[in-house]
């Protein structure tokens, strides 16, 4: 009788699978990123997960907190935002304007809270667009190599050689103010840095003996691509989303705040902060609460980036392997 | 504790009392040392030996004071020369590490400052605990240089560390540990990274330093050949505990512990080939040393266990005079390995138990092939044709295409080898040698530069991607690296599915069933279907690797190394699994490595290679016996043989490897070659000589002077 091997005569990884399976678990972008069913998360889990990843669990709550505001803001509200109250103007916080009012006697809290819409729903679609587009070519152009690698890349190290405001701001001036032209300098200033981040992902990827099976198996680049690298390059992707985003906010307030970006009547928080400045010794709550919005929205994203990126490296330090 | 009584023991230079280290994860306590105890004498060699998962590397890292932060002492002490070394202040660490207690690791190039010249490297060791000048220590480094046979030390001096080959690095790592004359030297599978006749020289040079320095080396390997070679005393560890221990070759002669007597059956050697016997096969899994149960831990895996075994934790006993064991039936498991040795000599020949079952798996060139030879005695057309197949690569081109040099990198040049079906052919050689080149080519991977490649009659045109899909679903791979042969993203069943759908054209259904027969036939069974990489082992990934391969009942798998990342004891049932599946599906395998034991063990040819071109080829009996090419001489004596009684044949080679940019003219193996005759090696290629059988040497010297200059490897007596 010979002697036939049985299954597996070797080590179990049973700690890292318990590992891996916590740590998605507690992602608040765990849908996009996990391929398995993620086991609920505990209350014991919760504070081991703010004690490890301050910044993961303080960054959701502060992106909870304004996705809130754009949900139910509107419903909070007693007033509409345009409506004037010309005998209330210039009011300090009370029970009745929560925020105070401006000089035209609007509820400052009512315009914070479609500021969040126009402001934070710009950005989403910029970064969605920016990111999404510099992944599609940083993954192509990676994958590929060679001279398209060499001739795209220095493109975008062209475009890259322009600070982010000011290519924004030449955008605008070329296209003229409004929301969609907003949306379509934020996603252009963008694009090179995603592209960048992509390709340096993809180069790490793809000479990984998985790709090279698939490659033996004759599979075209978009396959290999979309189904073998982008599920591995999930966890990055969601990173230079986040991140990405704290900027859009950033440099879409900037741009209303220098009267070049989103216009009057539509709300921006970077308008009302421009607005506001002639005030600021004797109303200064007008400035002052939507600046808060702006750099609690922008430290919220923020640091659920960092949270989620350093939550990837401490798993090992290469990607999502 | 008793382990520790030496013979002298106020001669000992380091004494571990009952160590026992955990660590703290999420998924419990690990415990990777368990009472671990013994003792080194001055100028004593101890060696560990241990597989993945043993604690051996943890018991190196306790010694030096570099446990990481989760890493907690729960018993235990390490006595260095009377000083508790657990309980040690900074301070004193500080002086010890480097001057009296030195460590050599496994990473040549990850343990040097890639941006310091490596000669200040080594004097900065000196100058560190020795108020001496610059210019003194730049004097012992440039000795210690010379004692590590470095050539030319004062140039080596000025490299970097990327500047050097992984032989010179480690010998850099060598010098600076000796650098203060330390008294206990402690070195991590130093030679693991490096080529076996690389390895060969560094352990020539270990032996050699024993003698002129008086440190005691503790030197830990998974390599029972090298720990042979190198150690006075051996101890082997399971599962965090020592679980035999005594002088080497008692030990070897005389295994008083099931594990160690299973490791040392797992080896493949240079004697014997698959068609031969099967190599025996430790059962079962590592237990998980977060859960560990009051009993023998190798109980579960043991074939000579007891009721007692599975219900009684056994202790470390000196059962005969400086032989320990932890194995309560010591003396019973030896009598009936004896008894079963004698009676079935190891396990029955792997073809002869699948002679006449079915196969699910056979592939459509056999199924003709096994027609073909029962009506016709013509040869059938070799599956595989490679002709004069080379492959350049450009290392750097000319600046603006017109100054400067061009350099190309020859990376396999003129290689020609057929392939018959159902056969494996092995390709060996060392690092650079062009074989992994080679395997990439056959599969297209990369496209040649030259020469042609034919498949069953048909020229292989292209990459893989411009094949034909009938000639991809034929020609398969295996890779080398279980951890990164799998998409982390994709269940096992998913990663099975797309061969089948792409090339079966199966689904649904269907698909799932052909799975689970796949997984079936690698040994493992359908709830892996759902799991993902990062939930298996190395040994599962790499069978997932492999039923992955076999999904599209090829006819030719090229398998580039799939054992050379695998622990010893899953190394011996991956070949074993390999060689069943071929005997089953009747598959042709080329085979690619290193290691000329796997070789021997799987092949039916085998074809030596270096730098780029084939030295030897022939069938394996022929290749492993005299006459040899002298590169295929130099390489059967480097092998470190598990058998401290075995002769050393100190064949060695001198001399840098020359670089594929820069091949040697004439034989490309002149420049190291020791058995060149004259200047008509450095002028003229070498003829290729045949002898019987289709046995290849290529080389100047006729093959009946090699046959009567070169003796055979007394091995294993």
């Amino acid at each position: 009788m010979s002697t036939l091997p049985s299954a597996g005569t070797d080590t179990p990884a049973l700690a890292t699978a318990t590992v891996a399976s916590e740590a998605f678990a507690a992602t608040a972008a765990s849908a996009a990123v996990s391929a398995f069913a993620a086991p609920p998360l505990g209350r014991r889990s919760f504070f081991a997960l703010l004690r490890k990843s301050p910044d993961l669990v303080i960054g959701a709550a502060l992106l909870l907190l304004h996705m809130t505001l754009i949900i139910f803001g509107p419903f909070a509200t007693p007033y509409p935002y345009t409506e004037f109250h010309m005998t209330d103007a210039l009011k300090a916080p009370s029970l009745q304007y929560w925020f105070g009012t401006d000089q035209f006697g609007r509820d400052v809290f009512s315009r914070v809270v479609y500021g969040a819409h126009g402001t934070l729903l710009l950005s989403t679609a910029a970064t969605a667009l920016g990111v999404g587009l510099g992944v599609a070519i940083g993954m192509a152009v990676g994958y590929r190599g060679g001279r398209v690698d060499e001739f795209v890349m220095r493109i975008m190290d062209g475009m890259l050689s322009f600070p982010s405001l000011l290519l924004a701001m030449l955008i605008m001036s070329s296209l003229g103010p409004s929301r969609m032209n907003v949306i379509i300098a934020i996603m252009i200033v963008f694009i090179p840095r995603s592209t960048r981040v992509l390709r340096s992902v993809t180069l790490g990827l793809k000479n990984l003996e998985f790709v090279e099976a698939a490659k033996v198996r004759g599979e075209s680049a978009f396959w290999v691509i979309t189904r073998e690298l982008l599920p591995n390059a999930l966890g990055p992707i969601v990173v230079e989303l986040a991140i990405r985003l704290s900027f859009a906010i950033l440099l879409s307030t900037s741009l209303g705040f220098l009267g070049i970006g989103v216009q009057p009547p539509e709300p921006d928080w970077g308008l009302m902060v421009s607005e506001g400045r002639q005030y600021l010794q004797t109303a200064p709550w007008l400035m002052f609460f939507p600046a808060l919005a702006i750099s609690t929205a922008v430290i919220g994203a923020n640091l659920f980036g960092d949270g989620i990126g350093a939550r990837l490296a401490y798993r090992g330090g290469r990607n999502d392997l | 504790m008793s382990a520790v009584r030496q013979s002298n023991p106020s001669d000992s230079v380091l004494r571990v009392f009952d160590l026992s280290i955990e660590y703290r994860t999420r998924g419990g306590n690990v415990r990777a040392v368990r009472d671990v105890s013994f003792s080194i004498g001055r100028g004593e060699t101890f060696g560990v030996v241990g597989e993945s998962g043993s604690g051996k590397s943890t018991l190196a890292f306790a010694v030096m004071g570099y446990l990481s932060s989760n890493a907690q002492v729960s018993s235990g002490r390490i006595d260095y020369q009377g000083e508790d070394l657990l309980a040690m202040p900074r301070q004193r660490w500080d002086a010890l590490r480097g001057a009296r207690i030195a460590m050599v690791y496994q990473d040549p190039m990850s343990s040097l400052n890639p941006s310091i010249i490596v000669g200040e490297q080594v004097a900065e060791a000196i100058t560190s605990h020795e108020p001496v000048s610059a210019k003194v220590a730049r004097d012992r480094t440039l000795e210690l240089f010379a004692a590590v046979n470095m050539p030319e030390p004062a140039a080596i001096f000025r490299r970097y560390p990327h500047q050097l080959s992984g032989g010179q690095q480690q010998r850099v790592l060598i010098a600076m540990a000796l650098a203060n004359n330390p008294d206990l030297l402690i070195m991590d599978e130093p030679t693991t990274g490096l080529d076996v006749t690389t390895e060969a020289q560094i352990l020539d040079l270990i032996a050699e330093l024993k003698r002129s320095f008086s440190s005691a080396i503790l030197y830990i390997s998974h390599n029972l050949g090298v720990i042979a070679r190198i150690s006075d005393r051996i101890g082997v560890m399971y599962a965090g505990q020592m679980v035999e221990q005594g002088p080497v070759r008692e030990v070897f002669r005389r295994q008083l512990h099931p594990y160690t007597a299973g490791l040392l059956e797992c080896l493949p050697s240079l004697d014997f080939g698959r068609k031969d016997r099967a190599l025996k096969l430790i059962q079962g899994l590592i237990p998980d040393l977060a859960r560990l149960p009051a009993a023998c831990s190798f109980a579960p895996r043991c074939p000579h266990a007891r009721d007692r075994c599975h219900n009684e934790a056994p202790e470390l006993v000196e059962v005969v005079p400086r032989h320990w064991s932890r194995c309560m039936f010591w003396r019973e498991q030896e009598l009936e390995r004896a008894q079963r040795a004698a009676t079935t000599h190891g396990g029955q020949s792997v073809l002869a138990a699948h002679a006449t079952s079915a196969a699910p798996l056979e592939s459509g060139a056999a199924t003709e092939a096994r027609a073909r030879s029962t009506t016709t005695t013509a040869p059938a057309r070799p599956l595989l044709v490679v002709d004069n197949l080379s492959r350049d690569y450009i290392d750097s081109k000319k600046l603006l295409g017109i100054f400067g040099q061009e350099r190309i990198v020859h990376a396999l040049d003129g290689v020609s080898l057929e392939l018959a079906a159902d056969e494996t052919l092995a390709v060996v050689g060392e690092s650079g040698c062009g074989k992994t080149t080679l395997a990439r080519l056959i599969v297209g991977l990369v496209e040649p530069t030259d020469g042609t490649i034919v498949f069953d009659g048909n020229a292989l045109e292209g990459s893989a991607a411009e094949r034909e899909r009938d000639v991809r679903r034929r020609l398969q791979m295996v890779f080398q690296n279980p951890d990164s042969t799998l998409n982390p993203k994709r269940s096992i069943g998913q990663a099975l599915a797309r061969p089948l759908a792409l090339f079966r054209g199966l689904s649904g259904a269907q698909a799932l069933d052909e799975a689970t027969k796949l997984l079936r036939a690698v040994r493992l069974d359908e709830r892996y279907l759902d799991r993902l990489p990062n939930q298996l082992s190395g040994g599962e990934k790499q069978r997932i690797g492999i039923a992955r391969a076999f999904a599209t009942n090829p006819d030719l798998i090229v398998c580039d190394e799939p054992v050379s990342a695998l622990d010893v004891s899953v190394q011996a049932a991956i070949l074993n699994l390999l060689g069943d599946l071929q005997a089953r599906a009747h598959t042709a395998y080329l085979f690619i490595s290193h290691d000329m034991s796997v070789v021997r063990y799987l092949a039916d040819r085998v074809a030596v290679v270096y730098l780029g071109k084939i030295a030897e080829i022939g069938t394996v009996e022929r290749v492993f016996a005299p006459p040899w090419h002298p590169y295929t001489e130099a390489l059967l004596s480097a092998i470190p043989v598990p058998d401290p009684d075995a002769a050393v044949t100190p064949i060695r080679l001198e001399g840098p490897v020359p670089s594929a940019a820069n091949p040697p003219s004439g034989c490309v193996f002149h420049t190291r070659c020791p058995r060149k005759i004259g200047a008509i090696c450095e002028q003229q290629i070498p003829p290729a000589r045949s002898g019987p059988e289709g046995h290849t040497i290529v080389c100047h010297i006729p093959l009946d002077t090699l046959t009567t200059v070169q003796k055979p490897f007394t091995h294993r007596s």
